[in-house]
């Protein structure tokens, strides 16, 4: 991408915008945001980052992102995990260690059913909505 | 949808001990029974916070925040809430309680935290600079290069009423302005994520979570002043703070965000990183700019102040990355818009890192006026295992306690001050019955003794010989004399002292003489630490009634102080001893006490 105009950059906002509205990006409708601050790495989120994408590999589920973020703050129960998918309420677990991981893709994603213990609240609403 | 209902249930163990396991079950029964357990799931989850108000029961998808449940109203809420579809108003947590403080919309009205510089953090890609511009991001960058006077800028901040969040809150309109009608070819913008307090983390998780945000606010304030150079000075050991910066800027530069022409504007703005050693002293900003020029990091006296003589001897605005964060959502939402939060004199949010003797640790955002108890107890949820709370400690080594006495002060600059504390840049760390004041006061001038620079006097000699008598009195060798001269030592280097780190070094004696002389007190007069912390004072023993000669102390002990026949009541040699507490620990009749 090269540089951009001032209304190139207006343009792109509106674009970006209703994508990260949707989180619908390339037609993918699950998306997995996995806090991955200096915190959320030490406390094992490579780890489940990367359990995700082997789990979703081998359920053969298609129309999932993973993703990165920063920290949420939530540092007593890192590694936390964003779930955001169509039909479930928005969803943030923490201590998501790698098996965690797998269970979400398994009992969150497939059988759209929440996982006991750890389901975690979200610290504040969005400003900006 | 597979359920109609998510039911959560707090599984704290704030909660589990007020039944938390119970009212989960008799939900479960009520759903069973009316036959709806398939389209409605009963999860437990972590810690909500809120613990004194305990247990407490959230409904997804409406969000429905149910206080003190008990068992018995499992009934009402499904037959209510869950079938008929009506909420159970007298178990709702009061939606006037909270709202009072920030007049804001959109505020979830239980929680208590706004994220206003933290409103990215955990919700953006930071490696994307897409996802920061689908949030409004470089909007205010838009507003300030087209729409706005520079004048208007300060102007806005002026109305805002922000002040630095490095921890001084000198107002940051006013230190924008000293740079604007300051003439000169050349001006610089610095960036102060020099972030060195004990147990703080507030400025490095805004950069790794949303370094678009500090960018922006630096370019803005170069449009502002006039400046076409930055500098974000960050110590080395924040390597993803770091990578992230280094990906933002790149990103964007090449999208004409930063650099040359900035979106066909004619301003330039370019931003560099400058790697910090570590050195606690370079979080000054006369000792960082110091830094930044290739000199050793130490601080220079004031004024002039770096607004009119900084970087290079050019007038250089330099702010901490928390203020810079605070400033893109000032510009596009307005400064009337931020000074609605927070209180007279302090205005919007402060984030806080969390930590101690407290169940849920962690990086939170309030609004400037709330209450330590709100931050102790419904954000975090209190103190674990059962302990008293003791005091809070603010504004790390600059900073000083804040006691149970004092819990209902809402927190602003002033009433810190008044505290004997001070904001700092943002560490709060909770301290419960078993911390030992002067031992926690020990553990500070350790570490401002380590990080003086060495260049004045009443920092490099006063800290060491505060140390030296706290180190006495821990050992059980203070003299009440001490303490008389400690409060010497402090005032001194109070008025003495070349920079902040060196006047403010004394302040956790004074706080802590303030509202634990007598903790000092028992370790000279009666050569004890009541808290049980300092262990040339701590004496083990070994009660006779309680002993059973089960051994297990004695096979535990790594220097087989203790001895004793199989069960015959054991005996601890005190000379051997040397204070581990394994045999306390491990004892299961409470047989080996201290003190």
């Amino acid at each position: 991408m090269g540089k951009i105009s001032l209304a190139d950059l207006k343009k792109l906002r509106e674009v970006k915008k209703n994508e990260l509205s949707r989180r619908d990006s390339e037609g993918k409708s699950v998306h997995i945001i996995v806090g991955m601050g200096t915190c959320g790495i030490a406390a094992g989120a490579k780890e489940a980052f990367n359990a995700f994408l082997d789990e979703i590999d081998a359920k053969g589920l298609t129309d999932v992102t993973v993703t990165q973020t920063g920290c949420i703050g939530l540092c007593n129960v890192e590694p936390t995990v964003e779930v955001q998918m169509p039909g479930m309420p928005d969803i943030i677990y923490g201590n998501v260690k790698a098996d965690v991981a797998k269970r979400i893709v398994n009992e969150h994603l497939i059988e759209r059913k929440l996982l006991d213990g750890h389901v975690v609240d979200k610290p504040a609403a969005d400003i900006l909505k | 949808m597979k359920f109609n209902n998510y039911i959560l249930v707090c599984g704290g163990t704030g909660c589990e001990s007020s039944k938390a396991d119970d009212i989960f079950k008799a939900l479960q029964k009520e759903l069973e029974n009316h036959n709806i357990l398939n389209e409605n799931q009963v999860v437990k989850t972590g810690c909500f916070g809120f613990c004194e108000k305990g247990p407490i029961v959230k409904i997804l998808p409406d969000e429905s925040f149910y206080v003190h449940v008990k068992p018995e109203d499992a009934k009402e809420l499904i037959e209510e809430h869950i079938i008929k579809g009506r909420k159970v108003s007298r178990l709702l947590y009061n939606k006037q309680e909270s709202s009072k403080r920030a007049s804001i919309d959109n505020i979830d009205f239980y929680r208590k935290q706004i994220r206003v510089v933290l409103r990215n953090c955990g919700f953006i890609n930071p490696e994307d600079v897409n996802e920061y511009i689908a949030r409004d991001g470089y909007l205010a960058l838009e507003k300030v290069l087209f729409e706005m006077k520079p004048e208007d800028v300060v102007e806005e901040l002026k109305k805002s009423g922000l002040r630095g969040r490095g921890g001084a809150g000198f107002p940051t309109w006013r230190k924008w302005s000293f740079t604007q009608s300051t003439s000169s070819d050349q001006k610089y913008i610095v960036c102060n994520a020099d972030e060195g307090d004990p147990g703080a983390y507030m400025d490095r998780s805004i950069l790794e979570g949303d370094p678009h945000s500090v960018l922006e606010a630096m370019a803005i304030a170069g449009k502002t002043v006039g400046a076409s150079k930055g500098f974000i000075y960050i110590r080395a050991e924040y390597p993803l703070a770091i990578h992230r910066l280094e990906v933002a800027i790149a990103q964007a530069t090449e999208m004409g965000l930063l650099g040359e022409n900035i979106l066909n504007s004619g301003f330039n703005f370019y931003i560099e990183i400058r790697l910090g050693a570590g050195a606690f002293v370079c979080g000054e900003e006369t000792a960082l700019l110091a830094s930044i020029e290739g000199k050793r990091g130490m601080p220079i006296p004031r004024p002039p102040f770096p607004a009119v003589k900084g970087l290079w001897g050019k007038p250089t605005v330099i702010n901490n990355v928390e203020t810079w964060a605070n400033i893109p959502i000032i510009i596009f939402k307005g400064g009337d818009w931020f000074s609605k939060i927070g209180t007279e004199t302090s205005k919007g949010t402060k984030v806080f890192a969390l930590t101690g003797k407290i169940k849920n640790s962690g990086l939170i955002e309030v609004p400037m006026g709330t209450t330590l108890r709100d931050i102790v107890y419904d954000i975090g949820g209190g103190v674990p295992n059962g302990k008293k709370f003791k005091a809070v400690q603010t504004g790390g080594p600059s900073g000083g306690v804040i006691t149970s006495d004092y819990l209902d002060t809402p927190i602003d600059f002033e009433n810190l001050a008044k505290l004997g504390s001070i904001m700092g840049s943002g560490g709060m760390i909770v301290m419960d019955e078993d911390d030992c004041m002067v031992d926690v006061t020990k553990f500070y001038l350790e570490f401002t003794v380590d990080e003086s620079c060495g260049k004045c006097s009443p920092c490099r000699i006063g800290g060491r010989q505060l140390y030296n008598y706290l180190e006495k009195i821990t050992n059980g060798d203070g003299t009440e004399e001490d303490i008389r001269k400690m409060k010497q030592i402090s005032q001194a280097m109070g008025r003495a002292a070349l920079c902040a780190l060196g006047q403010t070094a004394p302040n956790p004696v004074i706080s802590t003489l303030k509202y634990y002389e007598h903790e000092y007190e028992a370790h000279i007069r009666d050569k004890k630490c009541p808290a049980g912390k300092c262990k040339n004072l701590l004496l083990y023993t070994i009660l006779a009634d309680k002993c059973i000669g089960c051994g297990l102390c004695a096979k535990k002990c790594p220097v087989g102080a203790i001895t004793g026949e199989k069960k015959q009541q054991h005996t601890l040699d005190t000379s051997k001893c040397i204070k581990c507490g394994v045999c306390e620990e491990v004892c299961k009749f409470k047989a080996v006490v201290k003190n």
